[in-house]
């Protein structure tokens, strides 16, 4: 039989509070980003229009770029999109018929005929109204989701844990937002659902954890043992599951990151960071806060007996 | 022997037979979204204010005529706003007669009424306003299916998002521009008197009657590429719309050889007003104006009484086609602009099958092998439940017609990655069960059920999630959503169901279990 862990007995909750500390600085660098650099929304955010095409022979960039801006497109952005030929022209609202954008952006290549051939690979446009309404959805889908998870937490543990479980969401959220906007990646569609699965994904492992300390407390192995033990005690027991699917998982998510090709990349790579953040924050946002959050309130009880007392 | 086991190997052999049904032949049964093999979706809003304010202009019209039947001399009656209409009686002697005559347009509300001044406003009522907005809607998506249909696409959806939208796709078109053109031409067909007593370099100079406009006919030379404007003056009434056609037919055109023309044949009301017209019109000119622009202006000869007319305009033979489509398959009811289109090719498409599947096989064979490599006989039942789970997903997304996409496939893969979480939480409970000493028998049975409640915790919540993206999602993110919700529930069954009815007649059903392969 392989195992990774025999009967592990870890201190990762006494930790908590290093783990504070490297939370607090990872998300601080997240959002520093966040807000110097900000986050590049794709055109299905901002409106706009986006020409991939695919040409014979690769001509460099400046070259597309004149005859681009001969035509009245200087503002596009032009970009390498994979390995090979393919070039990703994105052209921002601003002409006043933005649905023909397309149209003459394909006549201006055509009519060049020092690029050679190519063939036009795809064509979106996205009105400035669609793409408004998206970023409200947005918005909109990861609060309703938190607000969702919540509630189910609340009523199935205690408020505690659901405020902790959305808190460690929140986290992995900040975390994966950073790293797109660190990497110069794209906040596109997909990479919003990669975004609502971490959510996903990382409370499924919080709610693993909150089972384990739930079945033990009514077990005659807790009692004598402090709350932050009993839940160093489940995140111990559960830890070769967790270990284990996060592995499985994340295996998937780096052959998705190989095979997948570029459409699939910056979806593989959210996924690839909030599964590492997805499984820390369930020891060390959301248990480590449970713990904290108890002892908090176990003090103000006792402080307030002994006021009591004394009176 | 367990419980219940013939029950519990019919149900799953009945589920495997229904999803082998339901795939049964893979191609035809699967639709595989735009961006897997290529087309074109495209959102339209449809500017139902500016119908509406067409619908206020016609029935401002209606009032001043019905007034003037009535003996009231009006000063001015005129849409003001998008919905509402103004009237300026002449003298507010007759103003019970406008009342009066103003009762029978119950549609719209009476506001700031000044029996003094003889002045008084029609608003369209809100209500009424939404109703008619809701119509031309619905009107809208049913033309734009007729059309689609005569265009002839294979599997073509055509639906309404939300309250003004038509959400569009067009599986394997070839031609996006066209068929962009076929779909959002408005397609209003009207037929207007020339007014010859305006000279047209008065009317360009701003000298126009009230009841007149001036339309320009737009004429490309085929050879230089340039376009031609050549204005006249027409009477703004229309005489005869588009909607009393009949038939649109494609004809090559008589007079220019290699250009195409369009006859159109009118029903018998459209018959019998073309007839009048014409009687009453010889010698004049009648302007054939579509979408605000002037094909011809025939000279009426005599009276036409068969109801027939053609569109000349120098047609390529597919111009020809698509107006006689659109004719036929009628206007639209306001005109519509279009808010996001998507053209992908079909390389592209074809690459991103090819990518994908590379990428879902990869990383099913990688999780396959772990899971036998870790948990040998138990890991190969796994295993089993996951191919069963990939079979029911299909079926399933086969079953509701739903539609495969690239972030669906990516959604699949990562079913795969999570369906095996929940044997992972099983098979770790069943060996911590054993490490405490419990017998094979008994640390399954105490592994599954501990196990379950936590299993059905984590779907729930995860289930949330899928739900609350499908509610929010447009296409792409929305196949995703279906993919993740199918393949959780179907976890739910493989994972838990399947596995402990395998292990069952494995193990439970010996009479001595000494060790469990896991």
């Amino acid at each position: 039989m392989i195992e990774i862990f025999r009967n592990p007995h870890y201190d990762f909750i006494g930790k908590r509070k290093w783990a504070y500390l490297a939370s607090l600085v990872i998300t601080l660098i997240g959002l520093i980003s966040l807000a110097v650099q900000g986050l590049r929304y794709d055109i299905d955010f901002t409106g706009g229009t986006l020409v991939q095409l695919r040409f014979e022979e690769k001509p460099s960039i400046q070259k597309i770029r004149a005859s681009l801006t001969a035509a009245g497109f200087g503002e596009s952005v032009i970009q390498e999109f994979g390995e090979s030929r393919e070039y990703i022209i994105r052209v921002p609202l601003g002409s006043t018929t933005p649905e023909q954008v397309g149209r003459r952006v394909e006549q201006a290549l055509a009519a060049d005929p020092s690029l050679g051939k190519h063939e036009i690979r795809r064509v979106e446009f996205v009105g400035p109204q669609v793409g408004k309404d998206l970023q409200w959805q947005a918005i909109y889908a990861v609060l309703a989701g938190m607000v969702g998870i919540l509630l189910y937490i609340a009523l199935r543990f205690d408020l505690k844990g659901g405020v902790a479980a959305v808190v460690a969401v929140f986290h992995d959220v900040i975390v994966c937002l950073g790293a797109i906007s660190l990497t110069h990646r794209e906040f596109s569609l997909p990479v919003l659902a990669a975004l609502l699965t971490i959510i996903g994904y990382s409370v499924n492992d919080t709610i693993v954890a909150y089972d384990r300390l739930r079945e033990n407390r009514g077990k005659y192995g807790a009692r004598g043992r402090n709350f932050a033990e009993q839940m160093n005690d489940a995140v111990n027991q559960t830890l070769s599951r967790t270990v284990l699917t996060s592995l499985t998982t994340f295996m998937s998510t780096v052959i998705l990151l190989i095979f997948g090709g570029k459409v699939l990349e910056d979806f593989a790579f959210v996924l690839f960071i909030g599964i590492i953040t997805g499984t820390y924050s369930t020891t060390y946002v959301a248990a480590a806060l449970v713990v904290d959050w108890t002892y908090y309130v176990e003090g103000r009880v006792r402080r307030a007996k002994k006021a009591v007392a004394k009176a | 022997m367990p419980k219940y086991l013939g029950w519990r190997v019919g149900l799953v052999l009945a589920v495997v037979a229904v999803s082998c049904w339901y795939l049964y032949p893979p191609r035809r049964t699967i639709n595989l979204g735009l961006d897997l093999q290529g087309g074109i979706h495209l959102v339209l809003g449809v500017e139902t204010d500016k119908a509406i304010a067409a619908h206020v202009d016609r029935a401002a019209a209606d009032i001043k005529s019905a007034l003037e039947r009535k003996g009231v001399a009006v000063a001015r009656v005129a849409r003001e706003g998008n919905a509402t209409i103004t009237a300026q009686l002449a003298s507010p002697q007759s103003w019970n007669d406008a009342i009066t005559v103003t009762n029978d347009y119950s549609t719209f509300e009476r506001r700031n009424a000044d029996q003094a001044a003889g002045r008084f406003q029609l608003a369209l009522s809100e209500r009424e306003q939404r109703r008619l907005g809701d119509d031309f809607v619905r009107q809208a998506v049913e033309t734009i299916r007729n059309r689609v249909d005569q265009f002839g696409v294979a599997e073509p959806t055509i639906t309404r998002q939300g309250d003004d939208r038509v959400l569009i796709q067009l599986p394997g078109i070839q031609d996006p521009e066209r068929a962009k053109a076929l779909i959002g031409k408005t397609a209003l067909l009207e037929f207007k008197l020339v007014d010859d007593r305006t000279p047209v370099e008065a009317a360009l100079a701003g000298q126009l009657p009230d009841t007149s406009e001036i339309i320009y006919q737009r004429r490309t030379d085929k050879d230089t590429k340039t376009e031609r404007r050549t204005p006249y003056v027409v009477h703004k009434r229309a005489l005869l719309t588009g909607a009393e056609l009949t038939r649109a037919e494609v004809q090559a055109d008589p007079n220019s050889p290699g250009n195409w023309q369009v006859a159109i044949e009118f029903n018998p009301v459209g018959t019998r007003i073309f007839g009048e017209v014409t009687e009453q019109n010889v010698g004049k000119q009648l302007a054939i104006i579509l979408d605000g622009n002037l094909y011809s202006a025939p000279n009426i000869n005599e009276r036409i009484p068969g109801g027939r007319a053609v569109i000349t305009g120098k047609f390529s033979i597919d111009e020809a086609r698509d107006l006689a489509i659109v004719l036929r398959a009628g206007a639209l009811p306001a005109p519509v602009a279009i808010l996001e289109e998507r053209t992908v090719g079909p390389s592209l498409g074809a690459d991103s099958v090819r990518q994908g599947m590379i990428a879902i096989v990869a990383s099913a064979a990688i999780v396959f092998l772990f899971m036998v490599v870790y948990y040998r006989l138990s890991g190969f039942i796994a295993d089993v439940a996951l191919g069963l789970n990939l079979l029911i997903l299909l079926a399933c997304m086969a079953a509701f017609g739903a539609t495969l996409t690239l972030p669906g496939i990516a959604g699949i893969a990562l079913t795969i990655g999570m369906a095996v979480d929940t044997n992972i939480l099983i098979f770790e409970r069943i060996r911590e069960e054993l490490r405490v000493g419990k017998t094979p028998r008994s640390a399954i049975d105490a592994g599954f059920s501990r196990a379950l409640r936590t299993i059905i915790d984590t779907h729930v919540t995860v289930l949330v999630t899928a739900a609350i993206l499908y509610n929010f999602g447009t296409g792409p993110v929305k196949g995703f959503a279906v993919s993740l919700f199918v393949g959780l529930s179907a976890s739910l069954f493989t994972a838990v169901f399947f596995t402990r009815l395998i292990f069952d007649v494995v193990y439970m059903g010996r009479r001595k279990l000494q060790a469990i392969s896991i």
